[in-house]
């Protein structure tokens, strides 16, 4: 490419050393807080949203510890009711929207660009503009928990508890709102990933030779865009209950309380895929790498994930099966809610078949996954049971379905996150961690996970309803309960070692090199951290394992490097299409996200925010898209 | 440990934990219902084994190389077809053990005994009603039946989402405002269940439960008469006083005892309430002492309930308790 073009500004023909200087110019931030705020690389955005996901799971977790030591004896009194219920609220809401979510997309805003060989994801400056959104939107519900006036009504928020009758105050909205936030931030690194993914491939990388990680990355987007927009109605609509009177959920004045449920459930069911199918991306990234040879079953792999997200939008209703629905309704969601074992079983069983053929060094980010299997089959195997209608009208909103939902969110997500952590820790900051803490934290985090968590299936069978704030003493639950509470320590130990190594090998951590695990995706093929631009030259892909078949990875010359310079190619073959300019640095997504968090506060207290508050979006939007008089693209 | 543990859960699932468990069936459905959970718990037990052992074994025997040979990829791409094609039976029988277990939770005889229930925050109002639906008498928190004959409730809420749950007798059913459901149970045999709300339904969903009580035909029906008559005249001078407090004071506005002045609807119909195990919606022993306590301060014992904390001096305290003790 780019031979009809003579200018000095090409790569062509230039020293590495030089080329890099070039690059680096074109392409890196300059220090200063200004400059750190404007910045638009999406490696930079990416750490900002893990580091922030993960002080949102501290967070969290402080809260779940508190809520054990409420429920460690009977009828205890540490905690009121008032205070339990903004707990076990805030505690759904920062695990769900500012944690899972957040830190699977961040995964993808670093992972995807260097994974598909570009240099910048697609539409940085709305990625900038996504980050700040989530972090506003996150300090708002954090600041409410910290003045006492949290959200008390479930991070489901059914109403008409939530509703203007009986959730007085403001906590209700500020539920609300922080959803609206987070699916903004959602939403744009949806669209974003969908269009690197497509669009921003490295020549040759053709849709059959795409890492399993960014199919799950791709597949995990297009279930927020369909998914997210449910959840930002429904919020929306309380809102209006609450503020201007409307009666959407009102069922004296002709509104229904279980439309309420269907919205958030529509969007509640593909939120547990929203979470879960990039794990399953990332244990199909660590899986290969540490069993030495390729993933077996790559496109019933990819063909699963695909039947996960579809089947996904057909579950929602096996949430609301005791609300008494016709039987021939019930009985339809009964068989899809099973029918999704056979997706998740595929994946189980290609794992199993590569473990087999493979040969497994046990570091630990393989720890993680071999404990993420162990667990997740059993919590896709109590969802099987959650699935059934009858058997549901016993466990429902019982103990038994929050142990099944943490095994399937913890063991399903959080361990192969955790794995990740210690699997591309050295790629984003040059340095490895530790095993042996990393053993540490494995075995405790395993354990103590099963011993918070298994009891609580028999607890729920035993009658123990969720979101109780005590329980009396003539129950049979004080023993588990208190077992649990105990184990529950154990769990917080192992996260403890893993904060510490991640925080010692931060600064101390053995230097890592371009491809510490000799692992076989791209992101390995450039140095570690990765410079600004990614790539010194843009790689040319043959093969699904480019860094295994290849000696030498080929690449591409004939980018500028006088401007930021990406490559299109083709969806279906990835060939070389146009080179565009990539958004330079600018500080407009971060006051529009100011203006745009001042708005959706302000509309809380008056509709009259949605008026006057777009005017300051209005003069953002137009300092983030006033024209630079960049040249047009050049095919 | 792990299989340890799920050997101590496949015990437990023998029978355990008390009056409000799905493991304690007491009733058709209920039993049902336990048949079907013990044959999921076994079966995915069962799949866990083998997945589990698989994995270990795949483990324990480290290979000295990968394999990517032809022959191994033949192998695996057997296996996994195998394996998929055992998961859609498994998933194909449930399906239909599922559907089989509904067909058979009963849908209620043409003679079965009417209940009304209306829940609200945070209390069970049960109101008894003959075939025409007209009320015959109204209870709280304590819900008598008769063993062997069919009983349904209709579900309804006057203010949240609540769900009405005794593990014993059945599984569980929401109340929803703007709708109606019904749930129809029976038990096998005379016992004490405990049911409790199993939807969120604010401050004190916690504290929000009842008891069944499943008797004899003969002691129901007597139980039945003695509830559709009005309240017993106090028998003594301290209880008549009591009454005369609970006149005289804000009590009446919210509560009803039948035979009296007192027509209040917001809170539960009091004119038995000596006769219940349980007050507060089963938070305490119905005693002297606990009717004392609930009324002197039912803010710390239940904070956030509706009942306001009415000053009285400790004599009428005495009084009322003595006047609502009596009040079987």
């Amino acid at each position: 490419m780019g031979e009809q073009e003579t200018y000095a500004a090409l790569d062509v023909d230039l020293h590495d050393v030089e080329l890099e200087a070039k690059l680096d110019k074109t392409w890196g931030s300059r220090p200063g807080f200004w400059r750190a705020i404007a910045t638009v690389d999406h490696k930079v955005i990416a750490r900002r949203y893990i580091v922030t996901a993960f002080v949102f799971l501290i967070l969290g977790g402080l809260l779940a510890m508190a809520m054990r030591l409420q429920l460690s004896q009977p009828e205890a009194r540490f905690i009121g009711p008032d205070r339990y219920n903004q707990i076990f609220t805030m505690h759904g809401s920062n695990m769900m929207f500012l944690f899972a979510v957040p830190v699977m997309e961040a995964m993808a805003v670093y992972l995807v660009p260097l994974m598909v060989g570009t240099r910048n994801i697609a539409f940085p400056r709305l990625n900038a503009f996504s980050y700040w959104t989530f972090l506003f939107g996150g300090l708002l519900l954090w600041l409410s928990f910290a003045l006492d006036t949290a959200p008390d009504v479930g991070w489901f928020a059914y109403v008409p508890l939530s509703g203007p009758e009986y959730g007085p105050g403001k906590r209700a909205d500020l539920w609300a709102q922080m959803i609206t936030f987070t699916e903004l931030a959602a939403l744009a690194v949806a669209v974003e990933i969908v269009v690197t993914v497509f669009k921003q491939r490295a020549p040759g990388m053709s849709l059959d030779r795409i890492p399993v990680l960014v199919w799950a990355m791709l597949v995990m987007s297009f279930l927020v865009i369909v998914a997210m927009p449910a959840i930002m109605v429904a919020s929306s609509t309380l809102i209006l209950d609450r503020l201007v009177g409307t009666q959407f959920y009102n069922p004296a004045l002709g509104g229904d309380a279980l439309l309420w449920q269907h919205l958030f459930w529509f969007f509640g069911h593909p939120e547990v895929y929203i979470i879960f199918l990039p794990a399953v991306g990332l244990v199909s990234s660590i899986l290969p790498t540490f069993v030495g040879r390729p993933l077996f079953g790559y496109l019933l792999l990819v063909m699963a994930l695909i039947a996960t997200g579809v089947l996904s939008f057909g579950l929602w209703v096996h949430h609301m099966f005791v609300v008494g629905l016709p039987r021939v309704g019930e009985s339809f969601f009964t068989a899809s809610s099973m029918a999704i074992a056979v997706p998740a079983g595929v994946q189980i069983f290609c794992w199993l078949a590569t473990l087999w053929a493979g040969r497994p060094v046990f570091r630990t980010p393989l720890l993680f996954v071999l404990g993420f299997i162990v667990t997740f089959v059993m919590g896709g195997l109590t969802g099987v049971m959650v699935a059934s209608v009858p058997l549901d009208s016993q466990v429902h909103d019982t103990y038994f379905v929050v142990a099944h939902f943490h095994y399937v969110l913890v063991g399903g997500a959080v361990f192969p996150l955790i794995g990740a952590v210690y699997y591309w820790f050295p790629k984003m900051t040059g340095r490895l961690m530790s095993e042996r803490l990393g053993r540490w934290a494995f075995g405790l985090i395993f354990a103590g996970f099963h011993l918070t968590f298994f009891p609580m299936h028999i607890l729920g069978l035993w009658g123990m309803p969720r979101r109780v704030y005590t329980y009396q003493p003539e129950l049979p639950w004080a023993g588990l309960n208190l077992f649990v509470s105990l184990s529950s320590v154990v769990l917080a130990a192992g996260f403890l070692v893993f904060f510490i190594d991640v925080l010692r090998s931060w600064k101390n951590g053995l230097p890592a090199g371009p491809n510490p695990w000799k692992a076989s995706t791209l992101e390995w093929a450039t140095s570690s951290p990765p410079p600004a631009y990614n790539f010194r030259r843009i790689p040319v892909v043959g093969s699904r394992d480019p860094l295994w078949s290849d000696a030498d990875l080929p690449v591409a010359a004939g980018m500028r490097t006088d401007r930021r310079e990406l490559l299109v190619t083709s969806i279906v073959e990835a060939l070389p299409q146009a080179r565009e300019s990539s958004p330079s640095d600018s500080v407009w997504p971060f006051w529009t996200a100011i203006a745009t968090a001042i708005m959706l506060i302000w509309s809380i207290f008056s509709p009259w925010a949605v008026v006057w508050g777009s005017i300051p979006i209005a003069v953002a939007l137009i300092g983030w898209f006033w024209p630079k008089g960049t040249p047009e693209d050049e095919s | 440990m792990k299989a340890a543990l799920v050997i101590i859960f496949i015990v437990l699932l023998a029978g355990c934990g008390g009056n409000q468990s799905a493991l304690e069936a007491h009733g058709p459905s209920a039993v049902a219902l336990k048949d079907l959970i013990v044959l999921f718990t076994l079966l995915c037990f069962a799949i866990w084994l083998l997945v589990t052992g698989f994995l270990l074994w795949v483990l324990a025997r480290r290979r000295a190389e990968p394999r990517q040979d032809q022959a191994a990829e033949q192998r695996m791409t057997v296996a996994v077809r195998a394996s998929v094609a055992a998961t859609v039976l498994v998933v194909a029988g449930l399906t239909v053990a599922s559907f089989h277990a509904t067909r058979s939770l009963n849908s209620g005889a043409d003679d079965a005994v009417l209940v009304s229930v209306k829940g609200q925050q945070w209390w069970w109002q049960f109101t008894y009603k003959d075939a025409t639906q007209a009320s015959i008498f109204q209870a709280a928190n304590e819900l008598h039946i008769p063993v062997g004959k069919d009983v349904r409730l209709e579900l309804e809420s006057i203010d949240v989402i609540h769900s009405l749950w005794i593990p014993s007798l059945a599984g569980k059913l929401d109340l929803i405002p703007g709708r109606k459901n019904d749930l129809t149970l029976r038990a096998d045999r005379p016992g004490t269940y405990r049911g409790q709300c199993a939807e969120f339904c604010g401050l004190q969903h916690g504290h929000m439960a009842f008891l069944v009580i499943a008797q004899d035909e003969g002691d129901y029906r007597q139980w039945a008469a003695a509830q559709a008559a009005p309240a017993t005249e106090p028998s003594d001078a301290e209880a008549a006083a009591g009454k005369v407090v609970f006149m005289s004071k804000p009590c009446a506005a919210c509560h009803t005892i039948r035979g009296t002045p007192a027509i209040g609807s917001s809170g539960p119909d009091l004119t038995h309430v000596g006769g219940r195990q349980t007050i507060g919606a089963g938070l305490l022993e119905t005693t002297r002492g606990s009717l004392a306590a609930w009324i002197a301060d039912p803010q710390t014992l239940k904070p956030g309930n509706n009942m306001p904390l009415v000053p009285l001096t400790s004599e009428e305290l005495r009084q009322l308790s003595a006047y609502m003790e009596g009040l079987r």
